[in-house]
């Protein structure tokens, strides 16, 4: 008897509870997924909420002073948050009522956001800016061009100079084709050296696949081109090298290393394949001397891989008209470069980044590298198919089947575009 | 009349007087503990498992309905084991993982943390506390930071591998070698994927199944055995101070060896701490995720995959929360049986109740 009340009282009890929850937690209702989220316009001066994923203080800042020139010329104010988990941050947030207006987002996620309606629709209303034309396909997902790219990046090929003349090799021997590097590769290889070290993962091996033409997704990312002659042919490349021993994944050196950069400092690598991220192997290893040349050219002509992020405004915001203004701020040449000189970014439009070339002739590879550059797969449901994938390649050094890794890709990324 | 004023109106003749309303005093008072639990323990769950039968985005609040929080059923459920894909196959691989983590974790932390309350409860010891302090010590350090040294200790160039150099072992490249422990074996007698193995399960082969605990595994498996015994250790030696020195005295005098001692009467003593420190440790380590989040998020091949933390990357990387949080069901599931079958070992005979029966008792108790 005294059971049965308890319980009942409990039950009184766990009842109140669920009520006040739920309550709690009602409202905030649903607006469409993906498709046509309508423009909002607030009026008057708004609070504009910013989320970036910074590469440190210089960024920070330099971000910070940008938006406040902007705030300050339209009488809005916007305030800058540097997330610590930038992807966990924005999925939190994309969940309650008022996600930040504006935010980083990487091209490979773009499909992602886009699919679970996140995203608001904007490129075509900034596309004036006259972006470089692979940042636009790389941010354009399902037909629709979604945000504006906000700077780029390519990969190129870094030679440790020193090394370079210890092996008696001149500026005329800086390989142009597979052959040449792998003949200079060689020549490279001594002892604790190894010719050329990568990272272990797509992003770099990625761009043997480009330089064999073609991509482990159709152009139009509509179907899996993984098991295709020219994607065989650049992770066989690879392995030759490594077979021969004259290239290793960052984390087959030793000692290990935890990227390219580190790799060249240390002097276990006599090249690396990087991006323009690399001058900050100067800052950990000062006595660094390297120069940056294109990468060399496959049978199917030059080929690199492009990183880039953009401004995504949030399908939630109710200030769609305010965060467009202040991107097309942002996009201006001469605030590019100010991103650019701050913390070595490349600008996102043709004429900022003929402006960035003429500034840092050092760099010219990287900016040559986005007239050939292929992006990031940005479709939904990819993060995972590429994870497994870059885990089974990053074993390609104990040997295995890199064919059987491609089918196993194929298959993976058919079922993802599947949905 | 109400079935609630029936319910109490017996209850108040038979206490009577002041007694009576002692009841609802006592509900009153404990009112605002249930309340907060409630708020911030039960109704998530229960919220959990509503997001874990939709097809949440993270797009808004998944309790509303419409277009980006449909409800599915047991659809995520049922994906996890039917639908042939990356998901399951990550989601299977996880599990062996965690399997040969959890069965080389528990006995090896249980064992360890034993013997070290053992040594350090001996009367002849001197300094106990500066051991105790020293056996206690990984488990209040920070596991993030110890999972990072690790990684110094471990990598190519480690401290292990100059160690292991200086006696001319051939050490592994512990991190990036995702061979299994199992498949090592099975090489040193000439077994290599054979015909038996190729069967399909859940769709692992059999051969993949068998694979055992990779080599970066083993490395996260001893980190954390060494780490956490130095909790249970604590636990062990609670337990050991309170055997009554007469049961020693008495056994002592009936002429045991130690080993007898201690399997035949000290073992049996602490058995209530035995059973909390294997419960425990089943538990946490079917629940890995921090060691994990920091060395190497499942590389390498996916050898360090654990369902926690594969439910985390398909919630907040890949926006599936509704599969995310089906995996975190599961995995509870695994628990809660893992733990029936644990008590029901180390319960006498006599006292033996059937396994499922008693499972309501066994949760309100």
């Amino acid at each position: 008897m005294t059971a049965h009340s308890n319980r009942k009282i409990m039950s009184v009890a766990l009842g109140a509870t669920v009520a006040v929850g739920l309550t709690a937690c009602g409202g905030g209702g649903f607006s469409g997924s993906g498709d046509a989220a309508p423009q909002n316009t607030a009026k008057g001066p708004v609070n504009l909420t910013m989320i970036i994923g910074s590469s440190g203080d210089a960024e920070t800042n330099a971000v910070k002073a940008a938006t406040a020139a902007w705030a300050t010329k339209t009488g809005n104010t916007v305030e800058v948050v540097a997330a610590a988990n930038l992807s966990q941050q924005l999925g939190q947030a994309f969940a309650s009522t008022k996600p930040p207006d504006i935010f980083y987002t990487d091209a490979a996620q773009i499909g992602t956001f886009a699919k679970a309606g996140n995203l608001f629709a904007y490129g075509d209303q900034v596309k004036d800016a006259g972006f470089l034309p692979a940042l636009v396909k790389t941010f354009t997902y399902d037909n629709k061009f979604w945000c504006a790219p906000k700077d780029y990046s390519t990969l190129a090929l870094e030679i440790n100079t020193d090394l370079w003349a210890k092996a008696g090799l001149t500026d005329a021997d800086v390989p142009k084709t597979w052959e040449e590097l792998e003949a200079v590769a060689k020549k490279l290889t001594t002892g604790k050296v190894t010719g050329l070290v990568i990272g272990n993962d797509i992003n770099r091996s990625g761009a043997f696949i480009k330089q064999a033409g073609g991509w482990v997704v159709s152009e139009d990312g509509t179907k899996m081109t993984a098991t295709s002659e020219p994607a065989k042919a650049g992770l066989a490349e690879v392995q030759k090298l490594m077979k021969a021993g004259v290239l290793k994944f960052n984390t087959d050196t030793s000692p290990s290393t935890g990227w390219g950069g580190e790799a060249l400092g240390k002097g276990v690598a006599a090249m690396t394949i990087e991006g323009n991220w690399i001058s900050g192997a100067k800052k950990d290893f000062p006595n660094l001397k390297y120069k940056v040349v294109e990468l060399p050219a496959g049978p199917a002509g030059k080929g690199t891989l492009l990183f880039s992020n953009c401004w995504g405004i949030a399908a939630k915001s109710p200030n769609h008209d305010q965060t467009i203004d202040l991107v097309k701020s942002l996009l201006a040449t001469d605030q590019q470069m100010k991103f650019a000189d701050a913390f070595g970014v490349m600008p996102s439009t043709e004429e900022g980044a003929k402006a960035f070339a003429e500034k840092y002739p050092d760099s010219a590879a990287f900016v040559k590298g986005g007239d050939y550059a292929q992006g990031p797969v940005n479709l939904p449901g990819f993060n995972d198919v590429l994870a497994k994938f870059n885990s089974q390649l990053a074993t390609l050094g104990k040997g295995g089947d890199p064919n059987a890794w491609l089918a196993e890709l194929q298959k993976n990324g058919t079922a993802a575009i599947g949905g | 009349m109400t079935p609630s004023q029936q319910t109490s109106a017996p209850r108040q003749k038979r206490g009577g007087g002041i007694r009576g309303r002692e009841g609802i005093a006592g509900w009153l008072f404990v009112s605002p503990l249930v309340l907060i639990l409630g708020i911030f323990l039960v109704i998530p769950i229960f919220m959990a498992l509503y997001v874990s039968l939709t097809n949440w985005q993270g797009n808004g609040s998944p309790f509303t309905g419409g277009e980006g929080a449909q409800f599915v059923g047991a659809r995520n459920y049922l994906d996890l084991f039917t639908r042939d894909g990356l998901t399951r196959s990550n989601f299977m691989q996880s599990i062996g993982n965690t399997f040969y983590y959890v069965l080389l974790v528990v006995p090896l932390q249980t064992i360890l943390a034993l013997s070290l309350a053992l040594l350090v409860n001996n009367k002849m010891l001197k300094a106990k506390s500066f051991f105790r302090t020293a056996f206690y010590f990984p488990s209040v350090t920070s596991s993030i930071a110890i999972a990072t040294v690790f990684l110094f200790l471990f990598s190519n160039s480690g401290a292990v591998n100059a160690f292991l150099g200086f006696f001319g072992i051939d050490a592994p490249q512990w991190f990036s070698d995702s061979r299994g422990l199992l498949h090592i074996m099975f090489g040193w007698v000439g077994v290599d994927n054979p015909a038996w193995a190729q069967g399909d399960i859940l769709g692992r082969s059999v051969w993949d199944w068998l694979s055992g605990p990779s080599v970066a595994m083993c490395v996260i498996i001893f980190l954390v055995v060494w780490t956490t015994s130095g909790t249970f250790m604590l636990m062990f030696i609670a337990a050991l101070q309170d055997v009554p020195v007469e049961v020693e005295e008495a056994a002592a005098l009936d002429g045991t060896s130690q080993w007898q001692k201690l399997r035949l009467v000290t073992v049996p003593m602490i058995k209530p701490a035995l059973f909390l420190v294997i419960t425990l440790g089943l538990i946490g380590t079917w629940q890995v995720f921090d060691q994990i989040y920091v060395m190497g998020k499942g590389a390498p091949a996916g050898t360090t995959l654990s369902p926690a933390f594969l439910s985390y990357q398909q919630s907040f990387e890949n926006f599936q929360y509704g599969s995310g949080a089906a995996m975190a069901f599961i995995i509870f599931v695994i628990i809660v049986v893992l733990t029936r079958i644990q008590r029901r070992v180390l319960t006498d005979k006599d006292e033996r109740t059937p396994l499922f029966r008693s499972l309501r008792r066994g949760g309100r108790s």
